[in-house]
């Protein structure tokens, strides 16, 4: 099979060195079956070995190598060179403040993560001798699709609402919030609800969609937020006008 | 390290944990439970979210269902190690995998699940029962992501995310904590611990042909073995058969559990050739033959179609035939959508509709830290576990899903093994003797940073490593191939000592990472090669072409690799554990029982 030599333009930006980000060229010889991650291995090895980036699985499992490529969020590992003609531009993914070339800080999503409270609360408790709580496949499918996120950032990256306000909690969390909300083993909904119904959850989103749209995993964290807007409405109504009801 | 400051930042803790994979959060959490005054840091290259338990796809063996025994599963490990298993070991873990799994289960893990709501469990090479416990084909990746949560309610595990370990600080005979480097500034820490548990993955990448990402650099071993701790049949490489020829990227061994068969060019399902025969019924999957068989043996008998012009040629040099297509769409997606995508994705073919070329690819070290049964090395206050250490239940060759239940159970053991040994008392280790230490190490980094004029890259000398893995290290392997790997390696690490780095910034020079990483991975295949040379037999995944029997008399041992820093490792041996299994045949034929 051929090669094919693709131009690609690299964001640079070392903060020991550079006042801004800037653009650097390579050409590169490409194989036909070749993801942008191979193009940039193909750098770091014989080209420039000053690049910096993160990558592992090169199988879009590990979420390390989420960037900007043509102006969108991609998994580097999965994003072919054969798709893309001309310059192929790539980035650090947008929304995050650039540590090093393509390498992001990521200390605010790791915070969101955990303020999420994304673990189970059993609603009753059980011993590891009594065995494992039953669930049936339907109550793993109401739950499953939300827990195959790979905190990838490719939905902030792609949210217009979490460039504008950085403090909103964000796709990825609120998907995983939602997803231990859905399991039937779980009773910690209402301390969830603490973080993720509050201003900065999700009435902050405005519906786009742009990060189920770029979600390699299809885990459809807008989906995730309509339901839990609609489930925090359910809990205003019962509260304010049934509160007899409450438990 | 580099222009910055002299002074090494300390961090005091109880115990530190290198590596934040499925073993490291399992050690962590263990220990946050038992005592949540323990201070608990947890130290990885990587965000525990990367780390490559995340890759794991097929599942983990525990003993679940009413037909099955802890026997079953004992006998189905140790003949599928070719009795190099310590038979202790495999008692303890069988044991201990059922707790662990319904552990992981009440923690959220999504198994997949009976429609009567118990867990499912499929089948796997090797195995005689149903035994794996799954999550679609992601098992890895979800058991990483529950414990990475569960991790996440723990105030006392203290995470030092990419951070790179580069010593343990050994004083008076015990491991007193170690030093890393802060990927983000580029400045080096000292963290003095009490008690040190290494639990940094395999080191697949010394080949160039694997499953294994990019981090999998063996760091962890080379750390316990430059503190003076053997690393264990290092020589036991596993080839995993089914992965796909363009990258490398796994197809799970479930492909095959849940009825996918292996053709050769002529569409014959070769492994009835080489005593997994007879052929068993198309979409009727029998436990322990055939395609059922165990990655060595399934591996080796590719090799031989391949010598006898039968594979298949690809673009990507010789490969077999994964057929699938008879499982049906709607099954494939259900229990095997991993696979599916990535071989349209990777390949660009789907396997609803054709078969996919596969060969065998470099997967899983058997080998790695010696411990004990407790996960305790010789080195007082140094403990290990998952892939990196060798305990051993996998011994010649490790069965598909035995990995993550041994993370899982001998990570939690490793975490209460350092928490009796605090309880045991050790004298706190001096300040002086620790900055001393540490003031070596950042000293040695910054001759690497800083030493110019050489011609010697990480890229040229890593790519002569991986040539010599592939071409004398591989499923075959030969006496003169061997040593002639082993001068070549003795070769490579003095001119490693030669490398000069391009870069010679502070942050998150992967530069610098790199180069730190081959230093691991070059001792380690050092390691493999010299191991592989002393052992004068085949067993397992270790085959000489020309020593090509089983040979108990001398080699029922586990070899022990000892570093040296400038010559070559010197091997010796000690004994297998045997309990109730005495060194037997190992029948995959279908035609018996």
């Amino acid at each position: 099979m051929g090669e094919r030599l693709v131009e690609l333009e690299v964001l640079r930006y070392h903060p020991e060195t550079d006042k801004e980000p800037r653009f650097q060229r390579y050409s590169v010889p490409c194989r036909e079956e070749w993801v942008v991650l191979d193009a940039l291995n193909h750098i770091k090895e014989a080209i420039d070995p000053t690049l910096s980036y993160r990558w592992s699985c090169h199988m879009a499992v590990c979420g390390s190598c989420g960037m900007m490529i043509n102006g969108e969020p991609k998994l580097a590992c999965k994003a072919f060179v054969r798709n893309y003609e001309g310059v192929i531009r790539v980035e650090p993914l947008a929304h995050f403040p650039i540590e090093r070339d393509l390498v992001t800080v990521i200390d605010d999503f790791m915070a969101k993560l955990k303020r999420v409270k994304p673990y189970l609360m059993p609603k009753e408790d059980k011993p590891l001798s009594a065995g494992e709580y039953r669930q049936t496949p339907a109550e793993l499918n109401r739950f499953k699709q939300y827990s195959m996120c790979i905190n990838c950032m490719l939905c902030y990256a792609a949210c217009p609402e979490y460039g504008l306000i950085p403090k909103y909690i964000g796709p990825a969390a609120i998907a995983l919030a939602h997803r231990y909300n859905e399991d039937s083993r779980d009773g910690g909904r209402e301390q969830r609800q603490q973080e993720i119904a509050a201003t900065e959850g999700v009435w902050e989103c405005s519906f786009v969609g742009a990060c189920s749209e770029v979600c390699p995993e299809h885990v459809d964290p807008a989906g995730a937020i309509q339901q839990v807007k609609i489930k925090s409405t359910v809990d205003w109504y019962t509260q304010h006008l049934m509160p007899w009801l409450k438990k | 390290m580099g222009q910055h400051g002299l002074q090494v930042e300390i961090i005091r803790t109880d115990i530190a944990i290198i590596g934040a994979g499925g073993a490291g959060l399992r050690a962590a959490i263990a220990l946050a439970e038992a005592d949540p005054k323990l201070r608990i840091a947890l130290i990885s290259k990587v965000y525990p979210m990367r780390s490559h338990t995340c890759a794991a796809e097929g599942g983990a063996a525990g003993v679940i269902k009413a037909d099955d025994s802890l026997e079953h599963h004992f006998n189905d490990t140790v003949g599928g190690g070719d009795w190099l298993c310590d038979q202790d070991a495999v008692e303890y873990l069988v044991r201990e995998a059922p707790k662990e799994l319904i552990q992981l289960e009440h923690w959220g893990c999504p198994w997949n699940r009976e429609a009567d709501g118990s867990v499912a469990v499929r089948p796997f090479g090797g195995m005689k029962k149903q035994r794996t416990w799954f999550a679609a084909d992601k098992s890895g990746f979800h058991i990483l992501h529950t414990l990475f949560q569960t991790s996440l309610q723990f105030a006392s595990i203290q995470r030092f995310d990419e951070f790179y370990a580069t010593e343990l600080l050994v004083e008076e005979g015990r491991c007193a904590g170690l030093v890393a480097i802060e990927m983000r500034s580029g400045q080096m820490r000292r963290f003095d611990a009490k008690a040190v548990i290494i639990a940094g993955g395999g080191a697949g990448r010394m080949f160039p042909f694997t499953t294994n990402g990019a981090i999998k650099t063996g760091d962890g071993m080379a750390l316990a073995y430059r503190a003076g701790v053997p690393l264990k049949d290092m020589e036991f490489v596993q080839y995993h058969p089914t992965g796909l020829p363009s990258t490398g990227t796994l197809l799970t061994e479930a492909c095959r559990g849940e009825g996918g068969v292996l053709l050769n060019r002529h569409g014959r399902r070769f492994l009835q050739d080489y005593g997994m025969g007879p052929e068993t019924p198309l979409g009727h999957p029998v436990l322990k033959t055939m395609e059922l068989g165990p990655r060595d043996r399934v591996s080796q008998a590719f090799w031989h179609e391949q010598k006898k012009g039968n594979a298949v040629s690809t673009q990507w040099g010789d490969a077999m035939l994964l057929d699938m297509r008879h499982l049906g769409e709607k099954t494939i997606n259900e229990r095997l959508p991993l696979v599916r995508d990535m071989s349209i994705s990777y390949m660009g073919v789907d396997p609803v509709t054709d078969p996919v070329p596969v060969r065998p690819v470099v997967h899983y070290m058997m080998g790695g830290i010696h411990t004990d049964i407790k996960a305790a090395t010789s080195l007082p206050g140094l403990f290990a576990a998952g892939e990196c250490a060798c305990v051993s239940i996998n011994g010649a060759n490790r069965l598909g899903s035995n990995s993550l239940t041994e993370l899982l159970v001998f990570g939690r053991r490793a975490g209460l093994s350092a928490m009796e040994y605090l309880q045991s008392g050790p004298p706190p280790a001096g300040d002086a003797a620790l900055a001393t230490l540490a003031a070596a190490a950042q000293a040695r980094l910054r001759e690497l940073m800083q030493r110019s004029g050489g011609t010697e890259t990480v890229a040229g000398v890593r790519k002569e490593m991986m040539q010599t893995m592939e071409q004398h290290a591989g499923i075959y392997r030969g006496g003169e191939g061997l040593a002639e790997a082993c001068a070549k390696l003795a070769g490579l690490r003095r001119r490693y000592r030669a490398i000069v780095l391009h870069d010679k910034t502070n942050v998150y020079n992967t530069d610098l990472l790199q180069a730190l990483e081959l230093g691991s991975m070059l001792d380690c295949a050092e390691a493999v090669t010299q191991s592989a040379l002393a052992r004068k037999e085949s067993r397992g995944a270790h085959q000489r072409i020309d020593f090509t029997a089983r040979d108990d008399t001398n080699y029922l041992r586990h070899s022990l690799a000892h570093h040296h820093p400038t010559q070559a490792p010197r091997v010796d041996y000690c004994d297998v554990v045997i309990t109730t299994s005495q060194p037997g045949v190992r029948d995959y034929s279908g035609d018996h029982e």
